[in-house]
């Protein structure tokens, strides 16, 4: 169970196996773009690590309305509350959105879209070369704009944890809570 | 700390100014920026002389000028559909589901290899047979083939460089011979290669050449063993060899003309013949046949009876990556083939989303059925 300020366990390991996915598909999608040699093994990871982000994100999102997160600290300026709220919700947008783009392009384009052995999804939209090509770069824009924001979080968190030493790290990371609140107490001690 | 009791202390502006505020920030912005960078290095943004797939599809671009809607590669084609009949020999190899005995839907391309599409028709220019098997319960594979007995390189750089050395000199209309012979100095093995390509006759038409595979795949069978494989479509009209004389009588399409002609009389057919490599044949290289006396095994026969022009939602509409296969055939260690599949995906992407023209080849009303 959760101690108070702190993300449940549930919502912990959702949240830490997504980042390493995120981070591992983000490096994947631009390297497979740039590269002849590796493109059709980096392509072959890409569709099942995708259908794995869209479950988990599926799930993540009934685990917050059923655990919710724990308040951001009460004296946070409602500015910066706004950001990182926003920011939230566009970080599930994208998880949502990224999936289901590769998935509904593949489609247009008439490829098989195979996961893995015989393992294959079925097409959710008709054979259109015309909105394979909008979807393609909705795909590359979404992805962009996840990379910008996935280091806009990264920054954030690092500020929580090593500027503002709030609580807002400690809830999705509880192994840095004790040395922040050290160094926090040691901070406030006026040095003479 | 004197601001501490204040609510928004920890993140007012004095807070964020103090020394081991500002060290911090040094530290973040670091992090993020070896982030930021690692990215930009993946995706070849820092890296301006590695061969991506938009720098080969560049290329396509620069030596046969803007054709946009086309493909880059292959540009002129015509769209063909038909069945695959197996005759299940091909199971012993492979668990793929088109070697089960029985008939499979095909839809392909026949077309030029080349980047303009309104090239005309010659003797000279390799052709292609590209096509997509479509068995009933999934497991669709594509191929793309050409009447060449091996291809012209190993490697995606050496097709990089070829594509220059290749382009045609405004001046004379040929290749810049210093710049062929300084391309084959550097490419020992296209030399050779070519000698092989030339020795082969070409056939009168598309109708009786015969497509190979070139580049080496493996079959898996389902026990899960694994056999390198080369396969051709051999075809059963007779090779009559192109005529002397002046090629067509002048007219551009007189290769595409004569297939949809024949296509009208009746059904062609190819036998699908697979070459089973031995260990020790080259499966990283394309330019290297594999030795006569390789096991051969007719695995089916492809009948074609369907012609039509490129138009939307037919096969010009298709990818024909050679990497779609199913379970029970695989990738070989050619460096060409997942060059091929991204390079089609990029040329693929960009057509798809240009405005497009008719093909140069049409086929007259009453052209569909045989």
């Amino acid at each position: 169970m959760a101690r108070p300020g702190e993300f449940p366990l549930l919502s912990r390991i959702l949240h830490w196996t997504m980042a390493a996915l995120i981070l591992a598909m983000l490096f994947i999608g631009l390297g497979m773009a740039a590269s002849l040699a590796h493109y059709h093994q980096l392509v072959a990871i890409h569709r099942p690590i995708g259908v794995l982000i869209l479950v988990l994100v599926a799930v993540r999102l009934v685990n917050r309305l059923v655990n919710p997160p724990p308040p951001l600290p009460a004296d946070m300026p409602l500015l910066l509350k706004f950001v990182a709220q926003a920011s939230h919700v566009a970080l599930y947008a994208l998880m949502f959105a990224l999936p289901l783009v590769g998935w509904g392009m593949l489609s247009a384009a008439r490829y098989p879209i195979v996961l893995f052995g015989p393992l294959r999804l079925p097409p959710i939209l008709p054979h259109d070369v015309g909105l394979y090509a909008a979807l393609r770069t909705t795909h590359t824009v979404l992805a962009l704009l996840l990379l910008a924001t996935f280091l806009a979080h990264l920054g954030a968190a690092l500020t929580h944890a090593l500027v503002f030493r709030d609580e807002v790290f400690p809830s999705m990371a509880p192994w840095a809570r004790r040395r922040v609140r050290i160094e926090a107490e040691a901070e406030a001690t006026p040095e003479v | 700390m004197p601001d501490h009791g204040t609510p928004s202390s920890r993140y007012g502006l004095s807070a964020l100014i103090r020394p081991r505020a500002l060290a911090s920030f040094v530290v973040i912005g670091a992090i993020v920026a070896a982030v930021a960078a690692s990215f930009a290095y993946v995706a070849g943004v820092l890296s301006p002389h590695r061969l991506t797939q938009a720098r080969m599809i560049d290329r396509f671009e620069l030596v046969n000028g803007p054709h946009p809607g086309f493909r880059r590669n292959h540009a002129k084609g015509v769209c063909v559909a038909g069945w695959f009949d197996s005759n299940g020999a091909g199971q012993r190899l492979s668990k793929a589901a088109v070697f089960r005995p029985g008939r499979t839907p095909v839809v392909g391309r026949f077309a030029l290899a080349g980047g303009m599409p309104a090239m005309a028709d010659n003797p000279k220019a390799v052709r292609s047979m590209a096509l997509s098997f479509r068995p009933a319960g999934g497991g669709e594979w594509r191929t793309g083939m050409n009447d060449i007995p091996v291809f012209p390189v190993a490697t995606p750089r050496a097709f990089y460089d070829q594509l220059l050395a290749a382009r045609p000199d405004p001046a004379t209309g040929k290749p810049d011979p210093a710049r062929m012979k300084a391309f084959l100095a550097r490419y020992p093995q296209t030399g050779q290669a070519l000698r092989l390509i030339g020795a082969q006759p070409f056939s009168s038409g598309f109708d009786n050449a015969s497509y190979n595979s070139l580049d080496a795949f493996r079959f898996v069978d389902a026990q899960g063993r694994s056999t390198p494989v080369r396969w051709s479509m051999a075809a059963v009209q007779p090779f009559a060899p192109e005529p002397a004389g002046e090629a067509g009588g002048g007219d551009p399409n007189y290769l595409f003309d004569a297939l949809v002609a024949r296509l009208r009389q009746g059904p062609l057919s190819w036998r699908l013949v697979v070459t089973v490599g031995q260990p020790g044949d080259p499966t990283n290289d394309a330019t290297r046949p594999w030795p006569a006396n390789r096991e051969h095994v007719e695995v089916g026969t492809l009948t074609l009876n369907q012609v039509e022009a490129e138009s939307p939602g037919d096969c010009r509409d298709i990818n024909f990556d050679p990497l779609v296969l199913p379970p029970g055939i695989a990738a070989s260690d050619d460096p060409l083939l997942s060059a091929r599949s991204a390079a089609y995906s990029t040329s693929f992407t960009r057509r798809a989303g240009e405005a497009k023209s008719p093909s140069a080849v049409q086929v007259p009303a009453g052209g569909k059925g045989a």
